[in-house]
């Protein structure tokens, strides 16, 4: 009979429509009671904290994590890639398949939630691949992945390219009401890419990746996502054009959610300017405006939620030559300061509306119970400190790699406390 | 000639050892990052030195006892031969270090190579290499000097140099003068470091043509964008004339050679239609009879000799002036106003 009582704290749930000072009681591991400070009797608690000053939210869920394990253990573990989660205030992760081998039988998916459940950190929630080996030409065992616990089905890393196998994953998926998770890039457009195509990389002779290379795919899917009633997940949307097909699409009625991350709201081009491969991600980071369509995209919900893409790769692989750097940047362990300086305190989005998008959004899309403080739930909490200023610094890091573009900044925001199932399993070190 | 060499003053430096004042940067990276007073300075110290090394007394002891690395990751026969002719006539060692023969093909990072060397105690490692921006992080690795000698499609500054410099040659100040950049812009480093050169020195570019490789976007920079060569021909002073990079195309930009010659290649009817003295420039190799015919390139308005003599003289500053501002004491020393 493990209690705890997290006291004062500005609890904020959107599945609720809370949003106010009040205590949160938490026993065996579930939500018992938001009750207002001191009004219940709440009998003897076990552990008590004091979250006066600071956001209590249902535990955050990124939806769009590389573990890398199997395969690229020196990259990231199961292991560190969750204590790196917990560090940045999530208590669930979707990690994605494309790993070696990758996710495409119940042994794989066994195998990452036995390393989970081992590692003992926070939900590995696995997402199976869209095709066998990942490799495009038919479909993996889509129920008896759903049977061994996947959530989802990607074949992220790649697009999905044959359009026939894409429709039938739409159509397949419908059975078990399992959205794909779909990385939009028309290949031939982007061929020998490094960043966006524009005039950064017009004036840098590097080769770009048009915008039309992600918004031909998403316009592609979202007729088959219409014409198979499948469910599509639009990952890492970078456009603001790729934006408005989506916000039209909703208005059709077509079954389509979004995600964005932390960097293609935060970074342009323009960063590419000093050949930094810690820069270089894919869909690669676009122009000022496109910022702008992202930022409304978030704003008015035509992008469902935010999720980080965390992408580590071991620093020396990304210090090499800037085609020869693979693609991708850390991104668990920033997202929340990004999140609160760049989204909440420039007053484009409120704290309901960002926990919506890191919590309860993608808890939906995934199928899982998970994204809210309804008495009952699992007691996954997170706790903010909205206002601790704090300077990011990759050696500090719980990942494994270091690949962050954010490294020395300084944000607002941090998660202090990481609460999983009622069990505080990171808290922020004085 | 007509531009104004302060050869009084430039004298006493060149004996003294240590190159002319007023240069600040430890590497040689592109010239968007030089000032219009910074290019000029290099071309002026580059007349020095072709000056001081005309007739049988070619070399000047300046860089004696420095060495400099070529680091070159691409093939390449006239730079690499430019620069270490360049080299040994300041008096420096060289040491030509080739991607295929090197722990590279071990599968060594380039850093570790470029550290390694760097070890040994090396003054400049002057680099090519396919991916643009690799000459800007080995720069921010080591503590030498760094040249440029064409990172991909993205700069080649001293190749944008010895353009210029043969340019002033012909027609003095480049203030005014029209300049157009004909061909394969978008795959050219050439392109890149003639437009920044060029519009900073005060001289007016046109970008000519089609348009998969002549992107209206290039208007952000300042300069004027065309496809049609024979409208821009009558207001053009120099036309530099860049070569299709077939190596560095996927698709091919336009439907066949045959046709673009047709629309781009500068040809005899063409020239009759030009300025009469107009100037013609190509950065080698050129493809005879796709972007000039054989007859153009040998004329007298073509200057594609003028260009390789000027690029020695160009990459001894370049040298010297990286280099020299290294160890200015040392130099100074050795050399003792030596010319040998």
């Amino acid at each position: 009979m493990a209690s705890m009582l997290i006291r004062g704290g500005r609890v904020v749930d959107p599945d609720q429509g809370i949003d106010r000072v009040d205590d949160l009681l938490i026993q065996d591991g579930q939500i018992v009671a938001i009750g207002q400070s001191g009004s219940q009797p709440l009998g003897k608690v076990d552990e008590t904290l004091d979250a006066s000053g600071l956001i209590v939210t249902p535990g955050l869920i990124d939806m769009h994590v590389h573990l890398r394990e199997p395969g690229r253990e020196e990259d990231e573990t199961i292991e560190s890639g969750t204590r790196a989660a917990l560090a940045g205030g999530f208590t669930s992760v979707a990690c994605i398949p494309n790993t070696e081998p990758p996710t495409d039988t119940q042994a794989n998916v066994e195998f990452i939630r036995q390393k989970a459940a081992r590692a003992d950190t926070c939900n590995v929630f696995v997402v199976g691949c869209v095709s066998r080996d990942r490799a495009g030409k038919e479909l993996a065992e889509i129920g008896q992945l759903v049977e061994a616990g996947a959530v989802a089905f990607s074949d992220d890393g790649s697009p999905v390219y044959d359009a026939e196998l894409m429709r039938r994953a739409f159509e397949y998926c419908r059975m078990f009401d399992k959205a794909i998770l779909a990385h939009e890039e028309v290949l031939e457009l982007s061929r020998g890419g490094v960043m966006h195509e524009g005039q950064v990389s017009m004036a840098l002779g590097l080769k770009g990746m048009p915008a039309a290379a992600e918004e031909v795919m998403i316009g592609r899917d979202i007729a088959l996502a219409e014409v198979t009633g499948g469910r599509l997940h639009v990952m890492h949307v970078s456009t603001a054009h790729g934006v408005e097909l989506i916000r039209q699409a909703k208005r059709r009625g077509v079954r389509v959610t979004a995600e964005a991350c932390p960097h293609h709201f935060t970074l342009t081009d323009e960063s590419l300017r000093g050949f930094d491969s810690n820069f270089k991600m894919s869909p690669p980071l676009r122009t000022a405006a496109d910022v702008e369509g992202i930022i409304n995209g978030l704003v008015d919900g035509t992008i469902d939620c935010i999720a980080t893409d965390h992408a580590p790769h071991a620093p020396e692989k990304k210090l090499l030559e800037l085609d020869r750097a693979p693609f991708g940047i850390l991104g668990l362990e920033t997202a929340v300061g990004l999140c609160v300086t760049r989204l909440i305190d420039a007053g484009h989005i409120d704290w309901l509306r960002f926990v919506d998008a890191i919590s309860r959004l993608p808890a939906q899309i995934l199928g899982v119970n998970r994204g809210t403080l309804r008495p009952g739930a699992v007691a996954d909490v997170t706790l903010i400190d909205p206002s601790l200023q704090w300077q990011v610094d990759v050696s500090t890091f719980a990942s494994k790699s270091i690949n962050s573009p954010f490294d020395g900044w300084t944000l607002k925001g941090r998660a202090v406390a990481t609460i999983v199932a009622g069990r505080v399993k990171y808290r922020l070190p004085r | 000639m007509t531009m104004q060499t302060p050869l009084a003053a430039a004298a006493r430096p060149l004996q003294a050892g240590s190159p002319p004042a007023g240069w600040s940067h430890q590497h040689l990276l592109d010239l968007e990052e030089l000032t219009a007073e910074e290019i000029t300075l290099i071309l002026d110290t580059a007349v020095l030195c072709k000056e001081a090394t005309e007739g049988c007394r070619r070399k000047i002891d300046v860089l004696a006892g420095s060495a400099v690395v070529n680091l070159f990751f691409e093939n390449s026969t006239r730079t690499k031969t430019s620069f270490s002719l360049a080299a040994r006539r300041l008096g420096a060692d060289v040491i030509d270090f080739s991607a295929s023969t090197s722990s590279l093909s071990k599968g060594e990072s380039f850093i570790d190579t470029a550290k390694n060397l760097q070890a040994m105690g090396i003054d400049a490692v002057v680099v090519r290499h396919g991916t643009p921006g690799t000459p800007h992080l080995l720069a921010s690795h080591l503590n030498v000097g760094v040249i440029n000698a064409g990172d991909g499609p993205h700069a080649h500054p001293t190749q944008g140099l010895l353009d210029i410099l043969s340019i002033r040659e012909r027609l003095g100040d480049l203030k005014g003068l029209t300049v157009g950049l004909v061909g394969d812009i978008a795959h050219s480093r050439t392109a890149r470091s003639n437009i920044w050169g060029l519009t900073k020195l005060g001289a007016k570019v046109i970008l000519c043509g089609p348009p998969t490789l002549v992107a209206d976007g290039w208007r952000e920079l300042g300069v004027e964008v065309s496809h049609d060569l024979d409208a821009i021909l009558p207001r053009c002073d120099v036309l530099n004339l860049l070569r299709i990079q077939f190596e560095r195309q996927h698709t091919r930009p336009f439907p066949s050679v045959r046709e673009y010659a047709h629309l781009y290649a500068m040809n005899r009817d063409r020239l009759r239609r030009a300025k009469k003295d107009l100037v013609i420039l190509a950065p080698g190799p050129i493809n005879r009879g796709v972007e000039v015919t054989a007859d153009v390139a040998d004329c007298p308005q073509s200057l594609i000799l003028d260009q390789v003599t000027n690029g020695l003289a160009v990459r001894m500053a370049v040298l010297w002036l990286i280099c020299g501002g290294r160890s200015s004491t040392q130099a100074s020393k050795a050399a003792e106003g030596r010319i040998v």
